[in-house]
């Protein structure tokens, strides 16, 4: 019992891990055509995740792998019942990485506008499709992708959610007219605050839908645990480490453009 | 209609395995070299390694992003189109995946914003231990993938326990001989890769005559020297793995050979061991595929040790134009043998997802034909796409040579410093 709850508790550090700092990265891309109203200024708004975004994005793949090695079960449940609604998350995901990784490599007016475009339509289909899987996650359904009005407004709702955890990071990272755009919307209320705010709704959204998933029940076997658990309480200091160590490095606001 | 969404499923898994292997395969070896080619300009502080640190390192990253993106589908994949295969062998298969995520990907991924984005910000010595870092993860990123792939192919250290298996050897599955030789092969068959891409490249500008001809010999000596040891080394561990599969998979060896009274003899043996059924894996593709892999590494042999002799006469290695252009056309070659071998690993187990315990169909995950065929349309339609565009940008940025690098470029003199952060 003790090692299925710390199998479930490192899962949901990991989750947790991904739609805060993820997430930013996310939102920002979301509201990239309201940040920068030019190839320039988006160039240099894209400048605020382009150090962080591989390292954000890890925390799903960590988050996934812990599925599928701590609750293989569930794992092969959960992606199999919301089906469409994962290859939309994958689809989006890769569509906004390539936008991001491929745009800085070619020039021309053309080029830009196709890869900002799949950089916020893919930003757009990850949010919904977040949104879409925990509109059934949060009722407890796990066998089928949520269907009707609510689930639609939940989905939406969500997006709105992520969108403003990346304007809270947006206004956190860049300067100028950018920084000043980016905290418009939370009128006079300060930057720190505001991203601490989106950060913990951020958080609840894993975790209101993790306590309804049957953790328990489905997680591997003993022998199982009893390897995978030591080996990642280990690598777990390492791995916090690297992430700080990055984020230490890249802390400084951003001003012009960077490699993307 | 179920088999449809097997064959839907199958498709889909080798058209993401496929993608997916052809960016790791340069993204090893090429990540290797370039973590060479920065150390000796890190010690040396020599300009022309630095360069070429850049160069390289700029395609790398470039071919790199591809690898991930195709390596994300390919981590959903098992739960997505095989949850029979999570449900049964999750318990073994599963944590060699969880650990590939997360002792291997995690550090690898950040580290590799930290080498990408770290230039003039770390201090050099610290931008060199992070290359290497990304280059040991990348090596343990396929080590795990590896020990997952040879539970499948070969499994060991289990037992079944109510009609799901048990995890009762961790070091069983963890020195898995499928596993370790392959682990070999695969490093070798990256670095011919990388090595002729190296040379191939470097032999474009050399042909071209561009002024660059100094950074490019150095390139084009380091990739073919890489060659002929890394294929002695992926020849030996290959000879060990034939070794290993008549062992292991009789049929597969049987099958290859050609050896119809083998066949039939370990088909009938299946069959009483497993119940009638079908245990031959498809003959044209297990074939072909071996056949595809060893021709072409003889092939890639005579051109790496002629092409070792030319490079080191300096006049031959840079004036001699036909060889340039017959380097050039060499590129795809490695790409050829290694997803050729992929064929015969995978193929080659067939009908077995789990050699001798779970057959594929019945990992196959219970999704609609609908859903299956809109998922491969949409992956199909997006790695056709991206790869499409990624060999276009590789060759358009191997083709512009150094001096347009934007990787590592140092900072214009007139870029302001920047802001103090208010929190993070």
């Amino acid at each position: 019992m003790t090692a299925e709850l710390l199998a479930a508790a490192l899962l949901g550090f990991f989750a947790v891990g991904y739609f805060v700092l993820g997430g930013a990265d996310i939102g920002l891309g979301m509201v990239l055509p309201y940040l920068g109203r030019d190839p320039g200024q988006r160039r240099t708004a894209i400048a605020a995740v382009g150090p962080v975004f591989l390292g954000n994005e890890v925390w799903l793949v960590a988050t996934a792998g812990l599925l599928v090695g701590a609750f293989p079960d569930l794992e092969g449940e959960l992606l199999t019942g919301l089906f469409p609604a994962v290859v939309a998350l994958l689809a989006g995901w890769i569509g906004r990485d390539a936008g991001l990784w491929m745009r800085g490599r070619a020039g021309g007016r053309a080029w830009w506008a196709v890869c900002d475009t799949a950089i916020t339509a893919g930003s757009w289909t990850v949010a919904l499709s977040w949104g879409w899987m925990f509109s059934g996650l949060f009722a407890g359904i796990t066998d089928r992708p949520a269907t009707g009005l609510g689930a639609a407004l939940a989905a939406l709702a969500v997006a709105v959610l992520f969108g403003s955890h990346g304007l809270a990071f947006a206004a956190l990272r860049l300067s100028g007219p950018l920084r000043t755009r980016a905290r418009g919307p939370f009128g006079p209320s300060g930057e720190a605050p505001t991203f601490a705010l989106t950060s913990a709704a951020m958080a609840l959204l894993p975790l209101a839908a993790g306590i309804r998933l049957p953790l328990a029940a489905t997680a591997a076997d003993d022998g199982t645990l009893a390897f995978l658990l030591p080996v990642v309480a280990i690598i777990l200091p390492l791995l916090l480490a690297a992430q700080v160590w990055t984020w230490s490095v890249f802390r400084h606001r951003v001003t012009g453009p960077g490699y993307l | 209609m179920e088999s449809d969404v097997l064959d839907l499923a199958r498709l889909q898994f080798a058209l993401t395995a496929g993608a997916h292997f052809l960016f790791v395969a340069l993204t090893l070896g090429l990540a290797t070299i370039v973590a060479c080619v920065q150390t000796r300009a890190t010690f040396a502080r020599s300009r022309v390694h630095a360069r070429m640190t850049r160069f390289w390192g700029q395609l790398y990253v470039i071919n790199y992003a591809m690898g991930i993106l195709t390596g994300l589908v390919m981590e959903f994949q098992f739960g997505l189109a095989w949850s029979g295969l999570t449900h049964f062998a999750g318990n073994v298969f599963g944590s060699a995946l969880a650990l590939e995520t997360l002792v291997a990907f995690f550090v690898e991924s950040t580290f590799l914003g930290l080498w990408i984005f770290g230039w003039h910000r770390l201090n050099r010595w610290a931008h060199l231990a992070v290359i290497w870092v990304v280059t040991l993860t990348a090596y343990a990123s396929a080590y795990w993938i590896l020990v997952a792939n040879a539970f499948l192919q070969h499994p060991v250290g289990h037992r079944v326990s109510e009609g799901t298996l048990v995890l009762t050897d961790v070091s069983a599955v963890l020195t898995n001989p499928s596993a370790v030789i392959a682990f070999w092969h695969i490093l070798g068959g990256a670095l011919v890769t990388a090595g002729f891409f190296m040379a191939g490249v470097s032999a474009y500008h050399l042909f071209r005559r561009t002024s660059e001809h100094e950074l490019f010999l150095r390139s084009l000596r380091i990739g073919v020297l890489v060659t002929l040891p890394a294929l002695v080394l992926t020849v030996i561990a290959g000879g060990l793995q034939f070794a290993a599969v008549n062992e292991f998979q009789p049929l597969k060896t049987a099958v290859f050979g050609n050896d119809t009274a083998e066949a039939a003899r370990i088909q009938a043996e299946m069959a009483a061991l497993h119940g009638p059924g079908d245990y031959l894996p498809p003959e044209g593709w297990t074939r072909a595929g071996g056949l595809i892999m060893i021709l072409t590494f003889m092939l890639l042999f005579n051109i790496s040790w002629v092409s070792c002799l030319f490079a080191l006469i300096r006049p031959v290695a840079l004036r001699f134009r036909l060889w340039h252009l017959a380097l050039m056309a060499t590129v795809p070659l490695p790409y050829v043998a290694m997803l050729a071998g992929w064929v015969f690993r995978e193929m080659g187990r067939q009908p077995w997802v789990v050699y001798g315990l779970l057959s594929t169909a019945d990992a196959v995950s219970p999704v609609s034909e609908g859903a299956m065929r809109t998922s491969l349309l949409v992956f199909t339609v997006l790695f056709g796409v991206l790869t499409s565009v990624n060999a276009w940008l590789l060759a358009r940025h191997a083709a512009r040579g150094p001096d347009a690098a934007a990787l590592g470029r140092p900072p214009s003199p007139g870029e302001r410093e920047p802001l103090p952060a208010v929190s993070l």
